[in-house]
């Protein structure tokens, strides 16, 4: 099938250098080739500061690439374009709104108005996400999980082609974050869509996954593709499936051995 | 629950009572003192005299002089917001004019407001206009830092998001900066609205025939101190109520921007 049909998503011999203040380049990424289908889930796992999240910003279009093109649906991204929504690491609602206008704010924001019917999607995307005798709290009233959990549904609002996720549970502690985890899944299959999961948890990679990308440390670039073709829908019993943990050793060995090529 | 604890252990913890405790004792032991050592009523008044200084004036004469001081306080300091606000929004946005602009404010800042005064006075002549002017300059500094400060202090994730969106700028002002800069724009707001108060009183000590400020002055020129004791009681108690107001301005209106309690 890759090849047949346009990527989602599609980074070609994409580089990125940054200037700091100093007038210095510093080099994020270089000659990444990644492709995503649609409705692909895929992860992207690497070491801290190897450029993941400088990927995920180009797929946003806030930031454009130095070298080569990032194309989402055959058309080169030149700014922000619409179809995409993002989750951050930290939920960042605002404090001000409750969690039905935090997940309204998308719709506000861009176009000044929500009307009637939005306002019932908004509901429904809360009642989704598992939110649903919260919608009118504040979100200091939520846990850190709970507010991660609005923060989803505000990404969905505007019904993106493209989800992008930038290591949305690693603020959350274990048990919470595998149990978004398999949340993200439930969602994902109510409503598919184009996932970039951007993580530094291996496991959390090989369980959400279709394909997992791994990164090599600054200058970022992908050393290597695996694909997860554990069956679906994954539960607690596939994190014990022989084949999540040999995979999970695999990417692990694969991230060890290259921190210690740079120590 | 009722507590089950003594009545003064219950005393004790309750809010109120400390603080009152210690001005009753400060009182009691100021105006034993003034007796003890029979302290002249023009270099320190007792209490009991001063409670006598209220009364040399009459209630009309009181009215006269609080408006005074009120109105030139209050105009000062709406005027401080209504400019300080825009400059804030125009430093937060523009590196340029912020680059251009803060010297001169700090400049302004440095300057000390009472040796302005009198430039001002005779510049501006007669009547509120100089006093006002004086209020202003006293209290818009801490606006206009506080402001630009809370509005840099958005997270960045959420200036990405409206970037992501391609919101008009206008809206990321006011739906998330500006918002964002409450906490802060109240903390100067508090700290601003005492400040007019001082600002009112340095402008009538250079030149006026009404107010506070000026009744204190004419008392002691004409050593009647007890009666200038009264006023300072007079002023304190105006900084203290719009002080409070203000605070109360933001418990009704933006009560998610107050500190969270026990935090």
């Amino acid at each position: 099938m890759p090849g047949t049909q346009t990527a989602a998503l599609d980074f070609r011999a994409v580089g990125h250098t940054f200037r700091t203040r100093a007038g210095a380049g510093v080099q994020a990424l270089s000659g990444v080739d990644l492709a995503i289908h649609r409705h692909e889930f895929v992860a992207v796992v690497g070491p801290s500061g190897c450029g993941k999240s400088t990927l995920l910003r180009l797929a946003a279009g806030l930031i454009l690439p130095t070298d080569g093109v990032v194309e989402m649906f055959g058309r080169a991204i030149t700014e922000p374009p619409d179809g995409v929504g993002i989750v951050f690491q930290k939920p960042t609602l605002l404090p001000w709104l409750n969690v039905t206008d935090n997940v309204l704010f998308p719709l506000r924001h861009k176009f000044g108005r929500a009307k009637s019917s939005d306002v019932d999607r908004a509901r429904e995307l809360v009642e989704m996400v598992g939110l649903g005798g919260f919608a009118d709290r504040m979100p200091e009233e939520l846990s850190g999980g709970m507010q991660q959990r609005a923060a989803i549904a505000r990404a969905l609002l505007l019904d993106p082609d493209i989800l992008l996720m930038d290591e949305p549970f690693s603020a959350l502690d274990a048990l919470t974050r595998e149990e978004m985890g398999f949340e993200l899944q439930k969602i994902w299959a109510q409503r598919p869509k184009t996932v970039l999961f951007i993580t530094h948890s291996v496991s959390e990679a090989v369980l959400l996954s279709d394909r997992v990308f791994v990164m090599s440390a600054r200058p970022g670039r992908i050393v290597e593709t695996l694909d997860i073709d554990l069956p679906r829908p994954r539960d607690i019993d596939t994190t014990t499936h022989p084949k999540m943990t040999e995979m999970s050793a695999h990417l692990r060995g694969l991230l060890l051995s290259r921190e210690e090529a740079i120590a | 629950m009722t507590d089950e604890r003594p009545f003064a252990a219950r005393l004790i913890d309750s809010r109120l009572f400390m603080p009152v405790a210690a001005i009753v004792l400060l009182i009691a032991v100021w105006e034993a003192g003034c007796r003890v050592f029979d302290v002249p009523a023009f270099l320190l008044p007792a209490p009991s005299r001063v409670v006598d200084g209220f009364g040399d004036v009459t209630v009309y004469r009181w009215g006269e002089h609080v408006w005074a001081t009120l109105r030139v306080a209050l105009l000062g300091y709406f005027f401080s917001i209504v400019v300080s606000i825009p400059v804030a929004v125009t430093l937060a946005r523009s590196a340029l004019l912020s680059r251009t602009l803060y010297p001169l404010l700090v400049v302004i800042q440095s300057t000390p407001v009472v040796a302005v005064a009198p430039i001002i006075i005779v510049v501006l002549g007669a009547g509120d206009t100089p006093r006002v002017v004086i209020t202003f300059l006293i209290t818009f500094f801490p606006i206009v830092v506080s402001t630009t400060t809370g509005m840099m202090a958005t997270p960045p994730e959420l200036v990405e998001l409206s970037r992501s969106l391609r919101a008009p700028a206008v809206r990321e002002i006011t739906q998330v900066r500006l918002p964002f800069a409450v906490p802060y724009i109240f903390s100067a707001l508090k700290i601003s609205v005492t400040l007019a108060v001082i600002g009112a009183v340095v402008a009538e000590f250079v030149a006026a025939d009404k107010g506070i400020g000026y009744f204190i002055q004419f008392s002691t020129s004409f050593f009647k101190v007890p009666q200038a004791f009264a006023g300072l009681f007079v002023l304190a108690a105006l900084s203290i109520t719009l002080f409070q107001a203000v605070t109360l301005v933001q418990r009704l209106f933006f009560a998610w921007s107050l500190p969270k309690e026990g935090a």
